[in-house]
């Protein structure tokens, strides 16, 4: 009894690392971080839009490049819960846009700044 | 071959419960180990990204206190920052493919495909260097303004996580090459993968907000 359970056990454990990524999304995630890097690159030197429309285009390309490094290489999406990795970078992310935006917010209004 | 064992071992020691379950504890223990470290390294790479956004927000506090010097703009040559961008997303891929070697249990492909990775990433190295002697030698250096200290303490910082990486994957190739793909080199080429695709990350930032931005 002991012994079948162990043998189920070893055999989820060998689907898990199968799942780690295959080949397909390695090339599609590939292509997709091209795509993405190569659009902001046209938008700047092509200076296609206003400054401001620009700088919200290649913030959210390189979101989204951000995304797909996540999802497509370092397989977020296949961990099994709970989902540590996951709330650990949450938590991460929280305290670093914290202090950017912080940061920003307090040395625009401070006069040493301009 | 080792299943065979432990269950040669099994009938062996039939009626001995506790031994079992000694024995799986065991190995499931070390198993639960190698994914530990993972997840503390994980939690080494979150510490990181704060260092980095506090990085982050300096340069952009500082980006207009040049102090008369020399402006970003005048002097990124962008050609060099596409080439090494590429470079970097390149080795991103490419090191995603030695994991996928390992899980292979090809042991030539995994080495192989890591030898091109940290080529990739030394290139970055040199056309990172080149960049700096150049700003240098135009009269930008990491005390000619706050702009340039912020410029060169962000850039720099990820240059050195580059040549770190480039240290680390070195001695690995060594070890894969003498000791195989066992648990413990697993995880660790599992780990440095992490570390890679992660650089590759900053570097985006790096790229969008510090070279993109800063020519506009």
């Amino acid at each position: 009894m002991a012994n079948h359970n162990a043998h189920t056990e070893h055999g989820d454990h060998g689907g898990h690392e199968g799942g780690h990524g295959s080949m397909k999304s390695y090339v599609i995630g590939f292509l997709l971080s091209i795509v993405l890097t190569i659009i902001p690159l046209v938008a700047v030197m092509n200076d296609m839009f206003s400054k401001q429309v620009t700088t919200v285009i290649i913030l959210i390309m390189a979101i989204l490049q951000f995304a797909v490094q996540l999802l497509f290489f370092m397989h977020i999406r296949d961990e099994k819960k709970p989902r540590y990795n996951l709330i650990s970078l949450i938590f991460g992310l929280v305290i670093m846009l914290t202090i950017v935006a912080g940061s920003i917010w307090i040395m625009t209004y401070n006069a040493v700044a301009t | 071959m080792a299943e065979a064992i432990k269950q040669k071992g099994h009938l062996a020691h039939a009626g001995h419960g506790s031994h079992d379950s000694g024995d799986h504890g065991h190995g499931h223990d070390h198993h639960d180990q190698e994914e530990m470290k993972t997840f503390g390294f994980w939690l080494f790479l979150i510490t990181d990204v704060i260092l980095f956004g506090v990085l982050f927000a300096t340069y952009v506090v500082l980006r207009n206190n040049t102090a008369g010097g020399p402006l970003g703009s005048e002097l990124i040559e962008m050609p060099g920052i596409i080439a090494s961008t590429f470079i970097l997303l390149t080795s991103s891929f490419t090191s995603g493919i030695a994991l996928l070697e390992m899980n292979k249990g090809n042991k030539k492909g995994l080495i192989t495909w890591l030898i091109i990775t940290a080529l990739l990433g030394a290139s970055f190295i040199y056309l990172e260097v080149n960049e700096f002697i150049h700003l240098v030698h135009e009269g930008a250096n990491i005390g000619t303004s706050a702009y340039w200290s912020a410029f060169f303490t962000l850039v720099g910082t990820h240059g050195l996580h580059v040549s770190l990486g480039l240290v680390w994957m070195t001695v690995l190739i060594v070890q894969i090459r003498r000791r195989g793909i066992t648990p413990v080199t697993k995880r660790k080429v599992n780990i440095v993968s992490l570390y890679w695709h992660f650089l590759d990350v900053v570097w985006i930032f790096v790229f969008t907000i510090v070279y993109l931005m800063g020519v506009m």
